[in-house]
């Protein structure tokens, strides 16, 4: 008891002692002051810059160059990386294999929409199905590729499941471009459905129960409710989620690359970046690909961000 | 009132839908992972379930001959120092940048911003080179350093939390004769522990789930992590799909465990990590 009000009593004073404090500090006290926040900063500082930002200026810089990440000659070759980017056909291809997973996509959020919605109101084992639905999204991306070859395989899970209802193929599931990118937008749509579910499930349940009750009492049915309450209720999450999924889609690496290494079409931007930088040793090439990638996801982001000004990201 | 059941019915039959679609190639694989090299070869059906149902010889295969111990203890090892690594400079920066009125202090807020935007997946094409110039390259601290270096996300939980901590216990802590490093390690640090809580997770979880970078970082058999290492069942049991599985299992039974016990703060984690 005495000790609370003891320290709200100090609180009381703290200002005004404060501001006598500097006039007594003895000058080595002030320079230590200045110095303090830096050396909280300097590591993280120190690793900001040696690996986000130094990263991105030799990026740059490599672009306009042919290197080959090896020798120590490099010569200046100008915008020709990028002119190769875009007009060799196979290498422009990637772009295509990205529509797959923006489609994908596409399907992942309307179907996450949708289980948030039916799961935010009270339903038996909820609990069971958020679980379900979530848990994907936590596994190993090997683990799930490696799951998934043997779905698609020939006599694997998929085979077996569609024999059960009379369908017998021998269909090669991962075997043509179309088939193949259909199927790893599949398995991507199976491992992040359940991250968007969770965020849009938090968003409608933070919305106030008042609003359905009084909606209720207007003679909403369910659909009004989802149009006129919960889609407007989650529409910063909604938005966030399209942009991740735009640049996602652009991003996509681990499913493909895992499943079938970028073969039968299935070659995504980042796989070919980083066959090109690593094994095809183009370091020049692949810095150009990697910085029109940054591009456009930096693009993207800004272009969410005028759509929604986010307020949360007042930092200063 | 049998139209609202019939819907009623058609929910809940999606629900068990889309279970099934999630438990199914996850169950089938389970199972595959107790089936002898003769049952997957022959029997063909991916349904029927193994003879022995206590046959862990693949698990024995996968964790002997395929390295899975090594590579958990190389996973462990990362684990524990990148994000005990994460969660000091997280708090540090937040406390720096929170507390404290400095020269550039926008600048650095715009740096750690701007950087935030950054995928890494561009930038390896560059960082890779840097990572081989200091002398990083297959050692095991390539990744911790970059996932230490290059999570702005754990900054931003961490800042979000400092935030709410009343400056006046700083104040009454300096009157006491506290410096700064007193005031972050004796009071803001033990008053951010939901914020660790949160960083832990969603950084451990990704961390373990990790492939690319110690893909490329770390080339070397043993230097594998669960990621890569399991990767490599691809070559030598191509067609052994019961050790595959029996390997894809072990990566993921822990997931699992870790997921039934802290249901919870994982829901909440994910949540403050992605709408930051």
């Amino acid at each position: 008891m005495t000790d609370t009000t003891e320290k709200a009593d100090f609180r009381a004073v703290a200002p005004a002692l404060k501001s006598a404090a500097p006039r007594r500090a003895p000058r080595r006290a002030r320079t230590w002051r200045l110095v303090t926040p830096w050396l909280f900063l300097l590591a993280p500082l120190a690793l900001l810059i040696t690996f986000t930002y130094a990263p991105i200026a030799n990026m740059v810089a490599y672009s306009f160059t042919d290197w080959d990440g090896v020798s120590p000659e490099l010569h200046y070759t100008g915008a020709e990386n990028y002119e190769e980017l875009f007009t060799r056909e196979d290498l422009f291809q990637v772009f295509w294999v990205s529509g797959y997973y923006l489609a994908a996509s596409a399907v992942q959020i309307v179907a996450a929409l949708y289980f948030a919605t039916v799961l935010s109101f009270n339903l038996r084992f909820r609990n069971f199905f958020k679980g379900v639905l979530f848990f994907p999204s936590l596994v190993n991306g090997v683990a799930i590729g490696f799951v998934f070859l043997y779905f698609f395989q020939d006599g694997g899970t998929l085979d077996t499941v569609l024999g059960l209802f009379g369908y017998d193929t021998d269909h090669a599931w991962l075997g043509t471009p179309f088939s193949a990118n259909t199927s790893l937008a599949g398995v991507s749509i199976w491992r992040y459905l359940g991250m968007n579910f969770v965020l849009f499930l938090g968003a409608i349940q933070s919305i106030p129960g008042e609003l359905y009750e009084a909606s209720e009492l207007d003679g909403a049915n369910r659909w009004h409710q989802f149009r006129y309450i919960i889609l407007p209720g989650i529409k910063p999450v909604l938005t966030l989620t399209v942009i991740l999924s735009v640049s996602g889609s652009l991003s996509a690496f681990e499913i493909p690359y895992i499943m079938t290494g970028g073969a039968t079409g299935t070659e995504t931007f980042v796989i070919q970046t980083v066959k090109l930088a690593f094994q095809f040793n183009k370091t020049g090439l692949a810095s150009a690909a990697a910085v029109v990638l940054l591009l456009i996801i930096l693009l993207v982001t800004w272009v969410q961000r005028r759509l929604v000004p986010d307020d949360r990201v007042d930092l200063v | 009132m049998t139209r609202r059941a019939v819907a009623r019915t058609l929910v809940y039959l999606s629900l068990v839908l889309a279970a099934v679609v999630v438990l199914l190639p996850l169950g089938v694989v389970f199972l595959t992972s107790l089936k002898t090299e003769n049952e997957t070869a022959n029997d063909g059906g991916a349904l029927t379930l193994p003879r022995d149902p206590l046959n862990f010889d693949n698990y024995v295969t996968a964790f002997q001959d395929g390295g899975m111990l090594a590579a958990f203890g190389n996973t462990a090892f990362i684990l524990l120092i990148s994000v005990g690594g994460t969660v000091l400079i997280g708090s540090m920066t937040a406390y720096a940048i929170d507390r404290f009125t400095f020269r550039f202090r926008k600048l650095v807020v715009a740096l750690f911003l701007i950087a935030a935007l950054v995928p890494g997946v561009t930038t390896q094409v560059a960082t890779f080179q840097i990572v081989h110039s200091v002398g990083l390259f297959d050692t095991r601290w390539a990744p911790i350093a970059l996932y230490m270096g290059t999570d702005i996300v754990s900054i931003y939980i961490f800042l979000q939390f400092v935030r709410s901590i009343p400056i006046s216990l700083d104040e009454a802590a300096r009157l006491d004769g506290a410096n700064a490093f007193t005031i972050y390690r004796r009071i803001i640090f033990p008053l951010l522990k939901p914020a660790i809580a949160t960083v832990v997770i969603v950084k451990g979880i990704a961390v373990y789930n990790d492939f690319y970078i110690p893909f490329l970082y770390m080339p070397s058999q043993d230097l594998g992590v669960i990621s890569t290492s399991l990767f490599r069942f691809k070559g030598p049991y191509a067609a052994h799909w019961e050790t595959i599985s029996a390997g894809a299992v072990l990566v993921i039974l822990p997931t699992l465990i870790v997921f039934l016990v802290l249901q919870k703060y994982i829901y909440n984690g994910f949540m403050r990590g992605a709408t930051r």
